[in-house]
């Protein structure tokens, strides 16, 4: 056994680490010898379904409607159109049909399924760089005051907004969901309709669903009515037509209901793509001309052809969050949720330090099964408090204020709004105008005089040593 | 995806010897974490995954300045292919559309490949490089592609022990 300076570990107090956490945990996770995978730690709204395989939103909206009224009505179609279609026209109208109607399941459940491009939280050692860097005068303040960065991209200005919640820099076109609480790259808008936030990583299926979609409805719509001209060109005339097949009818109301609101929203994808702009971009109004100066698009490639291939055809990124990723043995949260209470500043990021910290430690400790000599969690008292507040030194021995993370999430649950979940019951028109109020994005209570910090390429303030 | 090693069993000896620390295994076991250093993105190119190369003043007695760019350079190249948009890309990106996508699915895509071979680099530079000089790098992607994380690591064996520690230098084992 080596002779270090550390305390010896006491196996009492790793079993009681892990008793801590099983009862603590109110979701009803009793075993804790079992390793954890991350999704059920997430600290974002989504639900998790096949192990962490599927992930969605946590309201999942109309997904079920959107769902329900696709089946509904190609179910009709195939059934009462497409025989007398057959008969008089073509065995390929089924096809075609078929085709299409696998492709708008196919691609509906992608987009509502994938992982939109969710950054993880950022961990607490790395939140406090973060604040170090900017507020250098070491304020004690609970809240401090909205912060931005600006950078430079192609020559343009882009403000890089601090994220209260995942306490982090967006990075540009990053946004952060309210309904699903966490930042998303490229975000785009959250979408009730497939019960999920559409952002890089799904934002082809999502176009590739809506284009498809165009398609199915157009095509049902034209062969529904060619189906009831048709059949009324006989000897009894369209009523007859229609009391022979009613369900025709039913077809025609939801198809020129969602006609005009898919195509319209085909069409406006379409052009977002064209000029590589975001919903939520575009809304804003980021890159349209202010000031009589035109303040164009950064990230365009000036060429329809080419942003439609990078967006669509662009390489596919992974997953950041790992959500099928086993947790160290000791699974006590590593991210920082926003609803943890914050005392003076700088102690309670001493504490989510030194867990890390140890938590690091003990991982590394449960691998090579050699009892390390390290401090002993549950003796406060031994070792002084270091004050250096980014030292991460086994030894600090101060036990973190922890909180499961799922208390977090399930705080987070009742105290945000549902915004406008009601407004889009019923009618798929209301796809159009839910655009807006979806992107909402929670600021930050106290915007009194941000202090904006100019950074270019190579910012010049560097870290700070320590002392 | 290999992560860098970060467990005792995972790691294998190195040939190199420097200083104090003769494998990460005894980087572990005898060094304290004293700091993380974080080398953020780069933005000026767009949202390309990008880190700044500018070195950071804490790494200043612990690495050589040429070593320290190398490595982030050569980790911004592997992003670069990765993200690159050229033939092989559309390929797969049509490929992928006409196979409504399922092709995910089954195949690796290059971004993974190139993730792959980005871990790979990371651990060879650990052994090599950094852990003989008391210093861990974590691969982004564990860090959602936010930052290159650098743990230094303080040697209780050697007299200089970080400030605030309340452990006692002691000398050696």
């Amino acid at each position: 056994m080596k002779n270090c300076e550390y305390q010896q570990i006491d196996p009492g107090a790793l079993g009681t680490s892990n008793t801590r956490t099983s009862t603590t945990l109110p979701c009803g996770r009793k075993n804790s010898q079992r390793p954890r995978r991350k999704w059920e730690v997430f600290p974002g709204k989504n639900r998790f379904f096949c192990d962490g395989r599927i992930m969605m939103g946590r309201q999942c909206g109309v997904l079920p409607l959107t769902i329900g009224l696709i089946l509904i009505t190609s179910g009709l179609f195939f059934t009462f159109d497409c025989p007398f279609l057959v008969h008089h026209l073509t065995v390929f109208i089924p096809v075609i049909g078929g085709v299409l109607f696998v492709f708008v399941i196919i691609t509906l459940l992608q987009t509502s399924f994938t992982d939109p491009g969710i950054l993880p939280r950022a961990l607490p050692d790395e939140a406090v760089d973060i604040e170090r860097q900017i507020d250098n005068s070491g304020s004690s303040t609970y809240r401090p005051p909205p912060r931005t960065k600006e950078i430079l991209i192609n020559d343009q200005v882009v403000k890089l907004k601090y994220c209260f919640t995942c306490k982090m820099f967006r990075p540009p076109r990053t946004s952060h969901c309210s309904l699903c609480d966490n930042c998303v790259e490229r975000f785009d808008h959250h979408c009730p309709w497939v019960g999920n936030c559409v952002g890089k990583r799904n934002y082809r299926f999502f176009y590739a669903f809506i284009v498809s979609l165009s398609f199915l409805t157009s095509f049902i719509f034209g062969c529904v009515i060619t189906h009831l001209t048709l059949r009324s060109q006989g000897v009894n005339g369209i009523i007859q037509a229609i009391q022979d097949s009613p369900a025709s009818i039913a077809e025609l109301v939801i198809c020129f209901f969602s006609i005009w609101s898919i195509l319209g929203l085909s069409g406006f994808h379409t052009y977002l793509v064209a000029s590589n702009l975001t919903t939520n971009e575009d809304i804003k109004g980021s890159w349209s001309s202010k000031r009589g100066e035109e303040s164009g698009n950064p990230y365009t490639y000036n060429n329809i052809f080419t942003n439609c291939c990078v967006v669509l055809c662009g390489p596919m990124p992974p997953s950041l969050i790992d959500r099928r990723g086993f947790l160290p043995p000791d699974d006590a949260p590593q991210t920082v949720t926003s609803d943890t209470e914050l005392p003076p500043f700088m102690s309670k990021n001493d504490a989510n330090m030194c867990t890390q910290g140890t938590k690091e430690l003990l991982e590394s400790m449960a691998h090579s099964s050699v009892i390390q000599s390290t401090c002993a969690p549950g003796t406060p008292k031994t070792a002084p408090v270091s004050q250096e507040s980014l030292l991460h030194t086994i030894s600090i021995t101060v036990s973190p204020p922890n909180r499961p993370p799922s208390t977090g999430c399930s705080g987070h649950q009742a105290l945000r709004p549902i915004d406008v979940s009601c407004s889009q019951k019923g009618n798929k028109r209301a796809a159009l105008h839910t655009h807006k109020p979806m992107l909402r994005v929670p600021s930050p209570p106290c915007s009194l005089g941000h202090s904006p910090i100019i950074l270019s390429d190579a910012p010049d303030m560097g870290f700070i040593p320590l002392n | 995806m290999i992560s860098a090693p970060r467990t005792a069993t995972d790691r294998t000896k190195l040939p190199y010897c420097h200083e104090s620390f003769h494998n990460l295994q005894e980087l572990r076991h005898s060094a304290s974490l004293a700091n993380k250093v974080f080398i953020q993105r780069d933005y000026t190119d767009g949202t390309v995954c990008k880190f700044q190369t500018k070195f950071p003043s804490e790494l200043d007695s612990r690495i050589e300045r040429t070593l320290f760019e190398d490595t982030v350079k050569t980790l911004n190249n592997y992003y670069a292919e990765a993200e690159k948009i050229g033939g092989q890309s559309y390929l797969e990106g049509c490929l992928a559309c006409l196979t409504v996508y399922l092709i995910f699915l089954c195949i690796e895509t290059r971004y993974e490949k190139v993730l792959k071979k980005i871990s790979w680099y990371i651990q060879e530079q650990n052994e090599k490089v950094y852990a003989p000089r008391g210093l861990l790098i974590t691969d982004p992607i564990e860090r959602g592609m936010r930052v290159i994380e650098i743990s230094v690591y303080e040697d209780h064996g050697s007299s200089g022990s970080s400030s605030g520690s309340s452990t006692t230098s002691s000398s050696g084992r």
